[in-house]
């Protein structure tokens, strides 16, 4: 028997979206390896988090009250001490900027290996099958993973979150950590720098990406905007090269936006991305790249140059 | 202080690219500096034009092409560079993060720096594991996906911000020695000027074995194995709008105005 432990995420009272989908990817796992599935929720109300993690397909819960919010190196102390007492054959964290700063070194200190970013997992015999993406998510691979136990991290929308309760076994863990031996405090979170401009509320947004090329070019997207009363937004480089503002910036670390049309122009379509945009209604794609992602999450498309599509929609709607 | 970077040349696919027998060929491959390192060595450089650091190391797993990308580096100011290589990696068709952390932690453990930099992920194979599983291994402090790094040489430490999701940053302090993975977005990388790419060709590659860091073919070994590769199923189903740019824009408006967000 092969058991999971999942490893929820909470952040400043309230458990992150993610948690829920590890349930359904740990069940699933649980379910192929016979074994069972054990949930930790470390730090903050954990609970009140225990709680709300009570959903269908669960066995245990395990708790530990470590420290109000997130600490990487509580976090690596806790988790390979559950590890140890439990002693399942896969472990699960959130693909996620936390996730990040503690799951690969779980794994190191177990001498484990850390496969990360899963969309798909599964076992065959004693060895746990991944799938998962590359090349800027331009291609999946099936990655088989020897030598297990084995720390897998896994992105956050691949899998349906589990949604009806139940009542699992809940347990209360006591783990000492070594006040002295941190090496890393959190002193405190700050909001990103927030603008004038809403992303979130329009209905049509304009997003402009890699393939605006240079600043000056933006006054072209900023004429279309003008011209059909979009607003506009930017993806990760756009920002990152200071030519619009962060709160302009849709994807995982900026705005989760869901506008009735979303015109991307020149995006790739990097997952953090698409993760802020997928739930618009219509979206519209223009890229040079005919194998860009952002065609897989697009309705309509256009291969080819955004310079020859804005100035003639500005002229159409001029 | 010293710092290390570590680098690594990543593999993009050309725009138009087939598969067959779940193998890309090498055609269909380019080749460049990896986007986070980029702003990992920005980062590094800066800290010695401040006059906080002396020296920038870069380090690199990967073969002789892969020298391409660390002169890039080179000419963007850091000072020299060390790049591992052996025919045990060669054959492996996906390095472990374990394997690329032993690796690095024999050249941090020879070089001693006080701070490792890192990019967050490399944008081919998108682990994002590398630092933080290398700073266990040395037992340095760490921070994943930090967007402000200031260091404080008289506290021992650093301040660093790092980028949750959803708009939010973590202000955090972390002991040193330390290794950072950073995002991008935490400066404005150079353009390697031609003085700089002139005077990279000048600067010291030291190629080392896997037998020259005392690492067997055992420690290498990878514990994983792509056995299949295929283009994404696509969320949605796309209709492209096919005809020149005035038919292609005549569809477009026709879809704003259905939707109702554009006047008609």
């Amino acid at each position: 028997m092969s058991d999971v432990l999942v490893v929820a995420e909470p952040r400043r009272g309230e458990l992150r979206a993610v948690s829920y989908e590890l349930l359904t990817a740990g069940r699933g796992l649980a379910d192929a390896a016979e074994g069972d599935l054990h949930v930790a929720v470390v730090s903050g109300p954990v609970d009140r988090y225990a709680d709300s993690l009570s959903r269908e397909g669960v066995d245990t819960i395990h708790t530990v009250a470590q420290g109000e919010e997130f600490n990487h190196d509580r976090y690596v102390t806790v988790i390979a001490s559950l590890v140890d007492d439990l002693e399942p054959a896969f472990l699960l964290v959130p693909h996620s900027a936390n996730g990040l700063d503690y799951a690969p070194a779980v794994a190191e200190r177990l001498d484990r290996p850390v496969v990360t970013d899963a969309v798909a997992l599964d076992v065959d015999d004693e060895t746990l099958v991944v799938n998962r993406r590359m090349y800027a998510s331009k291609i999946e691979t099936v990655v088989e993973v020897a030598d297990g136990p084995f720390v897998v991290t896994v992105r956050a929308g691949a899998f349906p979150p589990a949604e009806d309760f139940a009542e699992p076994e809940i347990t209360a863990h006591d783990v000492t950590v070594d006040e002295e031996g941190l090496d890393s405090s959190v002193r405190g979170y700050e909001a990103a720098s927030d603008g004038d401009v809403d992303i979130t509320e329009p209905d049509f947004l304009i997003a402009v990406g890699r393939g605006i090329e240079d600043e000056e070019n933006l006054a072209l997207v900023e004429d279309l905007a003008a011209a059909t009363g979009a607003t506009v937004a930017a993806s990760r480089p756009v920002v990152d090269n200071g030519w619009l503002p962060k709160n302009r910036q849709v994807g995982q670390s900026g705005k989760t936006v869901k506008p009735t049309v979303y015109l991307a122009l020149g995006i790739s379509g990097a997952i953090q991305h698409v993760a802020g945009m997928r739930g618009a209604e219509t979206v519209i794609a223009v890229n040079e790249d005919p194998s860009a992602p952002i065609f897989d999450v697009a309705d309509y498309g256009i291969v080819g140059d955004l310079f020859d599509v804005v100035p003639r929609l500005v002229e159409q709607f001029g | 202080m010293k710092i290390l970077v570590t680098v690594k040349e990543v593999t993009d696919l050309a725009a138009d690219f087939q598969i067959a027998d779940a193998e890309i060929d090498e055609t269909y491959l380019e080749y460049e500096l990896n986007e986070w390192d980029a702003y990992a060595i920005e980062t590094g450089v800066q800290l010695v034009e401040a006059g906080i650091a002396d020296e920038v190391i870069v380090a690199t797993i990967g073969p002789e092409r892969a020298e391409e990308s660390v002169r890039m580096a080179l000419a963007k100011g850091a000072d020299r560079a060390i790049r591992v290589w052996d025919d045990a990696l060669a054959e492996q068709d996906l390095l472990d993060v374990a394997t690329k952390a032993e690796i690095f932690a024999s050249v941090v453990e020879a070089e001693e720096p006080e701070v490792v930099l890192t990019g967050v992920q490399a944008n081919d194979d998108g682990f994002g594991a590398t630092g933080v599983a290398l700073a266990e291994r040395l037992d340095y402090g760490w921070a994943a996906v930090v967007n402000a790094l200031e260091l404080d040489a008289d506290e021992g430490g650093a301040h660093v911000r790092r980028e949750l999701e959803g708009g939010l940053e973590e202000l955090s302090d972390v002991t040193l020695p330390a290794v950072f993975t950073i995002q991008t977005g935490i400066n404005q990388p150079r353009y390697a000027s031609l003085r700089g790419i002139r005077e990279a060709e000048a600067k010291e590659i030291e190629r080392k074995t896997l037998s020259d860091l005392g690492i067997t073919k055992a420690d290498a070994a990878s514990a994983l194995q792509i056995t299949d590769l295929f283009e994404p199923v696509a969320e949605r189903e796309v209709a492209y709008f096919d005809g020149d740019p005035d038919e292609q824009v005549e569809q477009v408006a026709d879809v704003l105005a259905d939707s109702g967000v554009v006047g008609e």
